[in-house]
């Protein structure tokens, strides 16, 4: 009786107490989406919200286990503070909480307790508390410092990987190593000497303070330059997205016509290994006949083929679109196919003109087992507003940087105008 | 004889002013007029040698490449602008905005070229200044050499 009494007395109870699990469990699903799914085009059951527009330059931005997201400025905003805090609500809206770091930069990353940072010269470091707070917002540590700026492809990116490295871009100086940069007719430097400090990635450790070129490692080179880039955890390698070269047509006129120019040097994902040479400058990825064409400034008359130990990308993508993030998904709120895939921020065109430009959008690349498999597709779309301000380039947003949140949400920058974007799946 | 002379001198002042009255010189704008085939020769120019990086509306493009509009650089010392579409031009901020590219040469255009381009761009865009001409040009050469 006594034990019959009891469980009689324990379905109920295990019964409300799994009702409150599940009450708990909705309570932190994704935020509602903004009605107008904050302007965007997205595949069906997504949605997405404004989680705040700053009005500043927002490059890339990364958010901490406990959901705070911090976010690089190309330049300090009015307050002088290179970094913002964000801490978004139960509804995924946030106010700047907090800025720091007096420099501008693109990158910045957080790992094991730590947040990154770069400026265009160097790279610091700041300890995060158990709430996901930077604890030493005005003494970082400078892990990295000397990196080479001449304005041209100056923005250094960074990840990490599982074993204390930190792999920060250093991007070329130059569109084609050519003795005059961008001048008509004008060949490439025999040698080219850009790639002594630049075009490549570098290694350092992470841990690690004021390393300069002499402490890391130029861990790849003939990399144009790289903006977006991350560490596969499947593969436990190192992939990155080249910005491809500029202006065939304006620098070897009589060799390639306007619609080659703006259609032909593809877009690249490389899967990097250590010592790799993805052959900038001495060859571009031509998309449409899917080779390593010789570099005109070299050589090449837009028929041979590169001559050279390069590597082949493992993707490529439309000419001049910019590449400026790159993202391994790893969350579980997406549908089980967007697992391990790469999201790709297109921040738009400009060298395609007189033809269209193109871009503005979030693209998304299938992966398994660690490699590309299958055709990329948009994701995210619209950002520029409409189609008449993506063929003229004057987009409303740029997407530059990408994050996941700790829920698996997906979130966007825009440098543009300064909208940080958060699209989830709200499909049960 | 004198007044022979003095009466066609006065028929071709009447002639000359009657065709005048015919076809009226086109009418000077605001600042002084940027003759039409000028303005033409300087389009093709752009459209040719510029425009893939200023783009077709003259903006530029964000952080990169400046825009023609209304700026300083545009607008202001004609031998400031020459001197750019001469020597090329980087790491300069304009108007307070910084443009990492970099902006070649183009001294092989000729003088008439570069007068041409500048003088389109000044009155395009919705920018309205003086005509640069071939012989400003010239000179400005001549002492960039220097």
């Amino acid at each position: 009786m006594k034990n019959n009494l009891l469980r009689f007395l324990l379905v109920p109870t295990a019964l409300v107490g799994s009702l409150s699990l599940y009450a708990l469990t909705s309570k932190v699903g994704p935020p509602a989406p903004d009605a107008d799914n904050a302007g965007l085009k997205l595949p069906a059951g997504f949605g997405a919200l404004k989680v705040v527009e700053t009005g500043a330059r927002t490059r890339h931005l990364v958010v901490t286990p406990q959901g705070v997201v911090y976010v690089k400025l190309n330049r300090p905003d009015k307050s002088g503070k290179g970094i913002l805090m964000l801490r978004p609500d139960a509804s995924g809206k946030a106010q700047v909480a907090s800025g720091f770091g007096s420099y501008g930069g693109t990158g910045i990353y957080a790992k094991d307790g730590y947040l990154y940072a770069s400026s265009d010269q160097e790279v610091f470091r700041y300890k995060l508390n158990e709430k996901g707070e930077v604890t030493n917002p005005e003494q970082p540590e400078k892990i990295v410092t000397g990196l080479i700026n001449r304005r041209q492809h100056e923005s250094k990116s960074v990840v990490l990987d599982n074993s204390g490295n930190i792999y920060v871009n250093v991007g070329a100086y130059s569109n084609s190593c050519q003795v005059k940069d961008r001048q008509k007719g004008s060949l490439g430097q025999p040698n080219c000497p850009v790639l002594d400090s630049a075009g490549g990635i570098w290694q350092f450790r992470a841990d690690k303070l004021n390393q300069t070129y002499g402490d890391g490692t130029r861990y790849a080179t003939g990399l144009r330059n790289v903006v977006g880039l991350d560490w596969n955890q499947q593969a436990n390698q190192l992939f990155v997205m080249q910005h491809g070269r500029d202006q065939l047509h304006d620098i070897f006129p009589d060799l390639y016509d306007t619609k080659q120019s703006a259609q032909v040097p593809a877009e690249c994902l490389y899967a990097l290994k250590k010592g790799d040479n993805a052959g900038w400058p001495y060859m571009y990825y031509d998309g449409q006949q899917r080779k390593k064409m010789m570099a005109p400034e070299y050589g090449g008359d837009g028929k041979k083929e590169a001559t050279g130990n390069f590597i082949d990308p493992a993707a490529a993508f439309p000419a001049h679109m910019a590449p400026n993030a790159l993202l391994f998904y790893t969350g579980t709120m997406f549908p089980e196919k967007y697992r391990n895939g790469a999201f790709i921020a297109f921040h738009g065109s400009w060298n395609r003109a007189p033809e269209p430009q193109a871009g503005y959008y979030v693209a998304f690349q299938p992966f398994k087992n660690g490699k590309p498999s299958g055709d990329w597709e948009i994701f995210a779309d619209n950002f520029a507003g409409s189609p008449e301000k993506v063929a003229s380039g004057r987009a409303d947003h740029k997407p530059c940087g990408l994050a996941q949140g700790p829920d698996g949400s997906l979130y966007v920058s825009d440098d543009k105008a300064g909208t940080i974007y958060r699209i989830v799946y709200t499909k049960k | 004889m004198k007044k022979l002379l003095v009466a066609l001198a006065g028929l071709l002042l009447c002639g000359v002013s009657a065709e005048a009255q015919k076809k009226p010189a086109p009418k000077p704008k605001a600042t002084a007029a940027a003759p039409a085939a000028l303005i033409a020769q300087g389009k093709a120019v752009y459209t040719e040698t510029c425009l893939s990086c200023h783009q077709a509306d003259g903006g530029g493009v964000d952080g990169m490449n400046p825009p023609l509009i209304k700026t300083s650089y545009v607008l202001g010392d004609k031998t400031r602008i020459v001197k750019v579409v001469l020597n090329g031009l980087q790491g300069v901020d304009i108007d307070g905005e910084e443009y990492n590219n970099a902006m070649p040469s183009y001294d092989f255009l000729t003088d008439q070229q570069i007068a041409a381009v500048l003088t389109y761009v000044r009155n395009s865009f919705g920018n309205k200044a003086t005509p640069i001409s071939a012989a400003e040009v010239k000179a400005i050469r001549a002492a960039n050499k220097k």
